[in-house]
């Protein structure tokens, strides 16, 4: 109380002698703005603070939106000697430079604005703001309003609209307003209006906006309120089960709650006399139904409240109506908002759709070239490559030293692509040499060879570069993503991945039907005993063809690398998918290969899409659908015929 | 001709029971719970657990170097029999350690608030308390025994039936058996299939209501079941494999198409030798995981089915010592290497140490096998008794079990 009288004695020794105090000291220009219109600071009211407020405005300071904000936060300070202004500290500071002052706290006094004036007082700093001339300052406050848009911004948001020069920050400006409009808007023809100007856009904010205005509050009564906007009625053990209406019942205390069994239990402990409860004893109550006998005793005789019934509990249900209220009264409104939500959530299922179509196109490229080198080799020799996402591997393991020996991304990116080739085709190659072409006419043992060779390598990779995950980074230019609006978005690294995809199988393709080699490889293909005696050698095309195979691994390594980390189990997480694809698509074509990966990348994105959370759900339905898919085309989708499908 | 036994049939069955009787006596008297300790309790399940794993292979050898199935999802059904003995033994032992902690309450325990306790204790860990409707039958021992039989028996039914019909033969089969197994195990990593997800089911070697009974004695009775269930498989497979039946199923494994010509149903075969194989694999698995003590879907993923062909490679196809040598052998040298028994070896510049460099050793030795010894151990035997199979055919047309062992049939083939 004495503080408060003292500060009372103080604003009005301050305001009985300000002019001159002021004119003797060196002021600056906000000083000096703020010294004409002392009295309007120091005790602002709200039919006051707007003289100001348009002073400030006219003065077009740079020091005035950051003034606004300390005086509405009260922050700011008089000092009563000489009737300046200071922001509070230790030392307080000066108003116009920031520079720190000798003044001691003992002649200063507070100013604190209203409730009324403060609200004055921000609509103008959103002014301030929205007109500022420094763009970022602009977008910052529009981002703000964005986060929390509040009733009295729209007034001073479409008051910028009409002076802003920047054309997107107008555009932006325009649909801000047009959402406060729809939440905020005086008159209904006026909010509906913008409701449905909204239903054009598809972006969260404006999802959320719609939502707002939509906000359901669940009632429950005898009989359907008709002052309410009803939103839905809801019928028992469709809409909602008969314990959840109970509970809605309890909550808005028409009705007891129901024992738990937990209650009963403590009831029953609690009114334990004698070893017996109720004339029960103790060690009969080890069944529900005895429990529930002794505590109706209980409740007979008054000791605890009676029992809720299954039966009194569906009689308090039916009587009564259990609906879903729009907290928006106006009906026009919330049908305006209605159907602008369906709207917008027609044109978002529309985009999420396409979204999920780049996605499942990025995921299908990944399996294709992943897949492509086991679908050759397989295809032209019949022979299983479990050592195949081993050569993944040591593909990116092979960027990843060229990572660290050249420190340029790009280059360094340049030359790991045909390096990885190299590797991994002489890997390819040596393992041909080595082991397979021994085991020609035994597959399943060629399966269990080339396993052996994969946890070996698995193992050595292990060994040499350690468990945890080694980084591939991607150049800059390869960063970001592809934003086509809110919805449909795509990392740069998944479209140079599909473009690396579609050279290879264009790549492939000419070389398979334009080229000698290609030709030769396709004779093997479909009859070796044949192609031989016409003069090709099955041998060296074998060894050829496994080489290019797996350095195709080698590049798709890379390419998985850059987006995903490189470890040495990296390629047994794409194996069994790539076998999939070959068998979903079909043995020895390069078109298979194709519908193959798109198949299981469209299937797996598909499914993730209606259970996002889970994407091991997603892959177990997606193998148990391939088990039944084998079941239709055994041989793929694609199937060789005649002699070439070796039966 | 004097008719011939079963026994002078296949003489191996004679010497395998006899090796195996001697040797569960030997590490019986030796074992803890003789008082003697020459043989650790935990060496002790570790052998038991061998047994197992040889049962599982000699089913394995019937499927794969007999019928020619190189199936990848055996161990799929090992693990499944594994969790539904778990299921009881989790359940049983909770509820005996429920109803421990509820008798301190003032009012005896109901039936119902055990059975709601035990699955808050079960199921806490995957943030629910409430029984998936998988686990009806785990208060139940009978019940739930069956169901280690009837659940991978059924699923080995319908995969066969659905595989075998559409004659999918040789790799896809592989690789068919190996996504079966995949998405097995992705499932149950989930919390959502009601098996605990990763945590897997845990606690399983303390059997319920055998609290008394030392740690040491539990692991020799569950060596002598695990040696016992060995030796019965090795004589039912014997059977299997001997006589008409198992002709049939060598032809389907050397050339299918000439076995359906001659009219045999070769689908049927095959899917009674995938079963049957399945469900012995699954008993295997009963018996294995609670001298394990945990299960977990890891243990489900499709490298311990390639593991077990790489045993029964390694232990030579076709013969069904040869396959039970095979487990032994690698997985007590498997565990012998990681397990840091194996000495390091330094070389001046650098030290191998066996912990990192066994699956190394492992993958290329069972690329050598592969190539130059494809009769594997098992071909060892033909040394000693001085048995020359069928020399193997130059031609490729005879199939694609070149390694495994011919019998006489092979020969008339010639």
């Amino acid at each position: 109380m004495p503080r408060a009288l003292f500060l009372a004695l103080t604003l009005a020794f301050c305001l009985a002698l300000p002019a001159h105090r002021a004119q003797a000291q060196q002021t600056g220009p906000l000083q000096a703005v703020l010294q004409t219109h002392a009295a309007e600071v120091a005790r602002p009211s709200r039919t006051s603070v707007a003289t100001l407020i348009d002073a400030l405005v006219a003065s077009n300071l740079p020091q005035v939106p950051d003034f606004l904000t300390r005086w509405s936060d009260r922050e700011v300070v008089q000092d009563s000697a000489s009737g300046l202004f200071y922001y509070d500290g230790e030392p307080p500071v000066d108003i116009d430079t920031g520079a720190p002052t000798q003044l001691d706290g003992a002649t200063l006094s507070a100013i604190r604005p209203n409730g009324g004036v403060r609200r004055v007082i921000s609509t103008a700093l959103v002014q301030f703001q929205l007109s500022a001339p420094d763009i970022a300052a602009r977008t910052a406050a529009l981002d703000a309003i964005a986060r929390a848009p509040e009733e009295d911004q729209l007034e001073p948001l479409r008051a910028s609209i009409a002076t802003e020069p920047d054309p997107a920050l107008k555009a932006r400006k325009e649909q801000l307003a047009g959402m406060l409009a729809a939440r905020y808007g005086d008159t209904t023809e006026e909010r509906v209006a913008a409701l449905q100007a909204l239903s054009g856009a598809l972006s969260v904010e404006i999802r959320a906006v719609l939502n707002q205005v939509l906000t359901t509050t669940s009632g429950v009564a005898e009989t359907l309120p008709q002052d309410a906007n009803i939103a839905r009625q809801l019928r028992v053990g469709k809409d909602i089960t008969s314990a959840e209406a109970y509970a809605r019942l309890v909550e808005s205390g028409l009705a007891a709650a129901p024992q738990t069994r937990e209650q009963i239990k403590a009831a029953l402990t609690e009114n334990i006399s004698d070893g017996t409860v109720g004339g029960v004893p103790v060690g009969a109550l080890n069944t529900e139904a005895d429990r529930l006998r002794a505590y109706q005793a209980l409740a007979t005789a008054g000791t605890v409240p009676p029992l809720v019934t299954e039966a009194s509990m569906a009689d308090a249900v039916s009587a009564h109506v259990f609906f879903d209220a729009y907290t928006e009264q106006d009906v026009a409104i919330t049908d305006a908002a209605r159907e602008a939500l369906d709207e917008v959530e027609n044109r978002v299922f529309l985009n999420q759709m396409f979204d999920l179509t780049l996605d499942a196109l990025s995921l299908a490229s990944i399996y294709f070239l992943a897949a492509i080198g086991l679908a050759i080799t397989f295809g032209v020799m019949g022979v299983i490559n479990m050592a195949h996402g081993e050569f993944i591997m040591m593909g990116a393991y092979t960027g990843y030293v060229v990572q660290q020996i050249i420190p340029d991304y790009t280059i360094s990116l340049i030359v790991a692509l045909p390096l990885a080739f190299a590797v991994t085709f002489a890997a390819g190659v040596a393992m041909e040499r080595l082991v397979i072409r021994w085991l020609y006419h035994r597959p399943l043992e060629t399966l269990l060879a080339t396993f052996g060779i994969s946890i070996a390598l698995q193992q050595l990779a292990k060994n040499i570069f350690g468990t945890q995950a080694r980084p591939l980074t991607s150049p800059s230019w390869l960063d970001g993503a592809w934003v086509l609006n809110d919805v449909v978005s795509i990392a740069n690294i998944r479209i140079a991945i599909f473009v690396l995809a579609l050279i290879f199988l264009g790549l492939i393709l000419f070389v398979l039907n334009k080229t000698r080699i290609g030709l030769e490889v396709r004779a093997v293909t479909q009859n070796p005993g044949m192609a031989a005696s016409m003069g090709i050698n099955p041998d060296k095309i074998n060894m050829l063809t496994f080489g290019i195979g797996s350095g195709i691994a080698g590049i798709a390594g890379v390419a998985i690398g850059l987006y995903a980390k490189v470890t040495s189990e990296m390629g047994a997480d794409y194996i069994v998918q790539s076998f999939m694809t070959v068998v979903v698509g079909g043995v020895g074509n390069v078109w298979g290969t194709l519908a193959g990966a798109t198949l299981i990348g469209g299937l797996q994105k598909g499914i993730e899409y209606f259970n996002p959370s889970n994407t091991l759900a997603a892959q177990t339905y997606m193998i148990l659908f391939i088990i039944l898919f084998i079941q239709f085309r055994p041989k793929g989708i694609v199937a060789l015929k005649g002699r070439a499908a070796g039966d | 001709m004097k008719p011939q036994t079963f026994f002078s049939q296949n003489r191996s069955v004679f010497w395998f029971l006899l090796s195996l009787t001697i040797f569960a006596l030997v590490v019986t008297v030796m074992s803890d719970a003789m008082g003697n300790g020459m043989i650790s309790t935990s060496f002790v399940k570790t052998l038991g657990k061998t047994l197992c794993l040889m049962l599982v292979a000699v089913a394995m050898d019937v499927v794969w170097g007999y019928t020619g199935i190189l199936s990848l999802g055996h161990m799929a059904f090992f693990g499944l029999g594994g969790y539904m003995i778990g299921m009881w033994l989790m359940y049983a032992r909770t509820e005996i350690i429920v109803t421990e902690s509820l008798r301190a309450a003032a009012l005896p325990p109901t039936p119902q608030e055990i059975h709601e306790s035990v699955g808050t204790q079960i199921f806490g860990v995957v943030g629910s308390s409430d029984f998936p409707a998988i686990w009806v039958f785990a208060h139940s021992l009978p019940l739930q025994l069956a169901m280690v039989v009837l659940v991978p028996g059924l699923l080995a039914l319908v995969f066969g039936w659905l595989a075998f019909r559409s004659r999918v033969t040789g790799v896809y089969l592989s690789i068919l058996t190996q996504a079966m197994t995949l998405a097995l195990s992705l499932y149950l990593f989930q919390n959502e299939a009601g098996l605990r997800g990763n945590n897997g089911l845990s606690g399983l070697q303390n059997l319920p209501g055998l609290d008394d009974l030392p740690q040491s004695t539990l692991s020799i009775i569950f060596f002598w079941a695990s040696a016992v269930a060995l030796g019965a498989g090795y004589v039912l497979f014997a059977w299997v494999v001997s006589g008409k039946m198992g002709s049939v199923i060598r032809g389907i494994r050397d050339n299918e198409g000439r076995v359906r010509f001659l009219g045999y149903h070769v689908e049927s075969y095959k899917l009674f030798i995938f079963t049957l194989t399945g469900v012995v694999a699954a008993i295997a698995g009963a018996l294995y995981y609670p001298q394990a003590g945990i299960i977990n879907p890891n243990e489900i993923a499709p490298i311990a089915s390639i593991y077990l062909a790489v045993w029964v490679a390694i232990g030579g196809r076709g013969r069904l010592y040869g396959a039970a040598l095979g487990a032994a052998v690698v997985s007590l040298l498997s565990s012998w290497f990681t397990g840091g028994g194996a000495p390091n070896i330094p070389l001046g510049v650098y030290t191998i140490q066996w912990t990192d460099w066994w699956l190394v050793l492992l993958g290329l030795s069972f690329v050598a096998v592969t190539l130059l010894a494809p009769k594997g151990i098992g071909g060892l035997f033909d040394l000693v008794s001085k048995r020359h199979p069928v020399a193997i055919s130059s031609s490729p047309a005879v199939g694609p079990d070149v390694g495994a062992r011919r019998t006489v049939e092979g020969e008339e083939e010639k």
